[in-house]
């Protein structure tokens, strides 16, 4: 397929489910933000946010004060912030726009109503008690995509820069999630089981739709190894970094092929890493360069990606 | 049989009326919808027009306005009422279809050849040779089939009593055809009891008429031939129909920096490197084809092209050069190249048409601004044109002194008293212009689906149907 076809039909699906897990990060920080606290750290939360998706200092220079309501005018509808929920939803539909002979007329209609929905979504959904409602919405539109993905696209190339979005920018998401929140679940003796450090575990297993799951898994109180494993190890839990590697790896043998390639080469190698990895070792190395480390991997994968498919191979034949 | 109904609140049309006489009564062949119209309480018919709407903006059938903020995008209103062809009518208008566009052909490969009608002094020489639009790379270039335009648009209306007359030819890039489509098919949703009840001529093979008509041109050697759209991109008015074709016939749609051109062959680029292309249906001018070959500043274009089309490497569909053929100062000696070229006589008439390179046609047109149409020789989609009978003193005067700088530069027609076709406006049903424009396909041989694009005029008395101009469009029924 053409190159700039599978460039955009990936990047659709990434800003797909960039605004989902942004929905996810804000809901259960506005969660958060509802449980009883000193009011000097009343608005502590909502730094968290602006350090996952690297904006704090885009954001100092816009607004004056780190607080819901700020964040949340910036994280949802500002349309001069890249990474806001309306600019993602803008930028999906406009690269599902480029390549619409390529979308099934199913999937071109989700983007674009959910586009259309978004530039009707005013102010006071967004500040008011019916937030929760509106990230609701964003994530059952992002859940209305990928089953209509999975439902009505034929399972070509262009199926498979699409899923491979989609898992890329999940495991991304997953790990900066987890990265913000690592001074949480690092153990310290004093903190355990204290009421506020169970709210942040849950939160963050919420934020990910994990915690059923956790419980379903080990079926025991909610402990800070536990939870690194369940979103870092565990390969049947969808939104995990393992889960996610799983997929773009076998996404990427099936569209590398032949050739020896770099982009499969590293997924393979952070896929090894993965199944093969120990909770332990992990926190033992420490949890945070543990994850930045991934999150500098992930981004390299994304270069090669860029490189292998989107580019240079595409050039003329003498090249 | 009892006598068709009179529909309500129905103004009489002082012109032709595809669905009424003179006196009211509905023409037969409209008998099933008039009552349908009867039977339907209007609320339901607001709420159908309301729902269309919607539909039509989530599918994102839109296209974008020139002039306006880059990218914004607008709904070409729909009207739900079809303008209906009875079958005798259209085996008429589709000879003179074939007849037209066969002798359009023919005269595109004779200039570019043996100019035997130039020869013949049928057409002035230097009408031809000196146009902007002829385009000397063509010369002696053999296309397959002698094939030039593969895709027509041929634009019909009706005035006085009914007659049919051809407005224009558009031969270069027509668009339009996937309102053709997406109408029927809200059509078929809309009201499906009346496709029930009567036999409409289907025209969803569409795609697959254009496709085989691609693939028929391919270069010679190739067995399974490679098709792509080339479209100047997501800004082009005309986008969404690019993407929607590609998508119909299951080929890609690229843009000018997707292929390239390497010893004079054509190469998209693909994921798994480059790829050979074999026919390009392309929605570009020719101008910004090849900045090689034409305007050396244009980025929408594939540098080489035009030269490895040449070679015969690469089929382009319409051919380069097919502006010759429906540039409006050749437009009046079409009826004498099927007489030349088919020794027929035209079955379709043109409009009389007064060419103001002409003294005498000059003299008359500014004498007579104030009832005729003056358009600009190479113009298209509505822009530039003054319509005598609705423009002010001031804009005639404007205008008079446009021609006077360049008399070539326009022709004129006598204002027809166009032919109206009802909308639904919110008191019921009213008049408005229309016109029809088939698509006419060439490939090995001539094939149509029955009808085609109705454009209508939905402002009161308007007679510009061009959807850039506020005009909006309708589904066409052929009854079988």
């Amino acid at each position: 397929m053409l190159s700039r076809t599978a460039n955009n039909l990936y990047w659709m699906a990434r800003y797909v489910e960039r605004a989902e897990n942004t929905a996810r990060m804000l809901d259960v920080t506005y969660r958060m933000s509802l449980v009883p606290k000193e009011p000097r750290l009343a608005d502590q939360e909502w730094f968290a946010p602006l350090n996952i998706t690297g904006t704090l200092y885009p954001f100092g220079g816009r607004y004056s004060q780190v607080n819901a309501a700020g964040v949340l005018r910036y994280m949802v509808l500002d349309p001069d912030n890249s990474s806001s929920i309306y600019s993602c939803a803008r930028e999906a539909r406009e690269n599902a726009r480029a390549v619409r002979g390529s979308l099934t007329s199913e999937m071109w209609e989700v983007i674009n109503g959910t586009w259309l929905e978004m530039q009707r979504v005013a102010e006071e959904r967004v500040t008011s008690d019916r937030i929760h409602e509106f990230f609701e919405w964003v994530k059952e539109r992002s859940h209305l995509f990928r089953g209509v993905t999975v439902g009505t696209m034929l399972q070509d190339e262009a199926f498979q820069f699409n899923r491979l979005g989609t898992f890329l920018e999940r495991a991304d998401n997953t790990a900066r999630i987890l990265d913000v929140k690592y001074h949480v679940l690092l153990p310290r003796v004093e903190d355990v089981g204290g009421a506020v450090d169970y709210y942040q575990w849950a939160a963050v297993l919420r934020s990910v739709s994990a915690f059923e799951s956790y419980r379903k898994v080990y079926r025991d109180v909610i402990t800070p190894l536990r939870v690194a494993e369940l979103l870092i190890l565990r390969e049947d839990m969808p939104r995990s970094l393992h889960a996610c590697m799983n997929e773009s790896y076998d996404i990427l043998r099936k569209l590398v092929g032949e050739d020896p390639d770099e982009a499969l080469r590293l997924a393979g190698e952070m896929h090894a890493a993965l199944h093969y990895g120990r909770m332990d070792a992990i926190f033992g190395a420490g949890l945070h360069e543990y994850l930045t480390d991934f999150l500098r991997r992930t981004g390299q994968l994304g270069a090669e990606i860029n490189r292998a498919f989107f580019s240079e191979r595409a050039g003329p034949v003498s090249a | 049989m009892p006598n068709p109904p009179q529909t309500r609140l129905m103004p009489y049309s002082k012109h032709y009326d595809s669905m009424h006489l003179p006196d009211g009564q509905v023409r037969p062949h409209y008998g099933s919808l008039a009552r349908w119209i009867e039977s339907t309480p209007p609320e339901r018919i607001t709420r159908m027009r309301e729902a269309a709407n919607m539909l039509f903006h989530r599918v994102g059938i839109t296209f974008a306005v020139y002039g306006e903020e880059a990218g914004a995008e607008r709904l070409i209103p729909f009207d739900m009422l079809p303008h209906i062809i009875p079958g005798e009518e259209w085996k008429m208008l589709e000879r003179g279809l074939r007849q037209r566009v066969q002798a359009l052909n023919a005269f595109l490969h004779d200039v570019y050849h043996g100019r035997d009608i130039l020869r013949a002094g049928r057409i002035p020489e230097e009408r031809v040779l000196k146009n902007k639009l002829y385009r000397p790379e063509m010369v002696d270039v053999d296309v397959p089939n002698n094939t030039y335009a593969h895709i027509a648009g041929i634009d019909l209306v009706r005035a006085g009593a009914g007659e049919y007359y051809v407005l224009e030819d558009n031969l270069r890039t027509p668009s339009g055809v996937s309102y053709m489509l997406e109408n029927r098919k809200m059509m078929m949703r809309l009201m499906p009891e009346l496709f029930a009840q009567q036999s409409v001529a289907p025209v969803e093979h569409y795609p697959d008429l254009l496709l085989d008509t691609l693939r028929s041109v391919a270069p010679a050697h190739v067995e399974s031939p490679s098709v792509v759209l080339l479209t100047p991109g997501q800004f082009n008015s005309a986008y969404f129909e690019h993407a929607f074709l590609a998508q119909q016939m299951g080929i890609e749609l690229v843009e000018g920096a997707d292929l390239f051109v390497e010893d004079d062959i054509v190469y998209k680029r693909t994921t798994r490197g480059p790829r050979r292309v074999d026919v390009i249906y392309r929605r570009i001018d020719d101008d910004f084809l090849d900045p090689k070959a034409f305007r050396p500043d244009s980025v929408l274009g594939v540098p080489g092209l035009v030269n490895a089309y040449r070679r015969g490497r690469v089929a382009l569909c319409n051919a380069v050069g097919t502006g010759i053929a429906d540039d409006k100062s050749i437009y009046p000696f079409v009826p004498e190249m099927i007489r030349f070229y088919l020794s027929e006589e035209p079955i379709l008439n043109n409009v009389p048409t007064y060419q103001l390179r002409q003294r005498e046609d000059l003299d008359y047109t500014l004498a007579h601004l104030a009832e005729l149409v003056v358009k600009e020789v190479h113009g298209s989609g509505g822009y530039g044109m003054l319509i005598g009978p609705t423009s002010t003193e001031r804009e005639r005067e404007a205008y008079r002194l446009r021609i006077l700088d360049n008399p070539e530069s326009f022709i004129a027609q006598p204002t027809l008293s166009l032919s109206t076709c009802p909308i639904f406006v919110d008191q019921g049903i009213a008049p408005r212009h229309i016109d029809l424009r088939p698509f006419v396909l060439s490939g090995k041989e001539i094939v149509m689906c029955p009808g085609g694009l109705t454009r209508v005029a939905l402002r009161e008395g308007s007679l510009v149907v061009n959807s850039s101009q506020g005009g909006g469009t309708k589904d066409t029924w052929v009854l079988e």
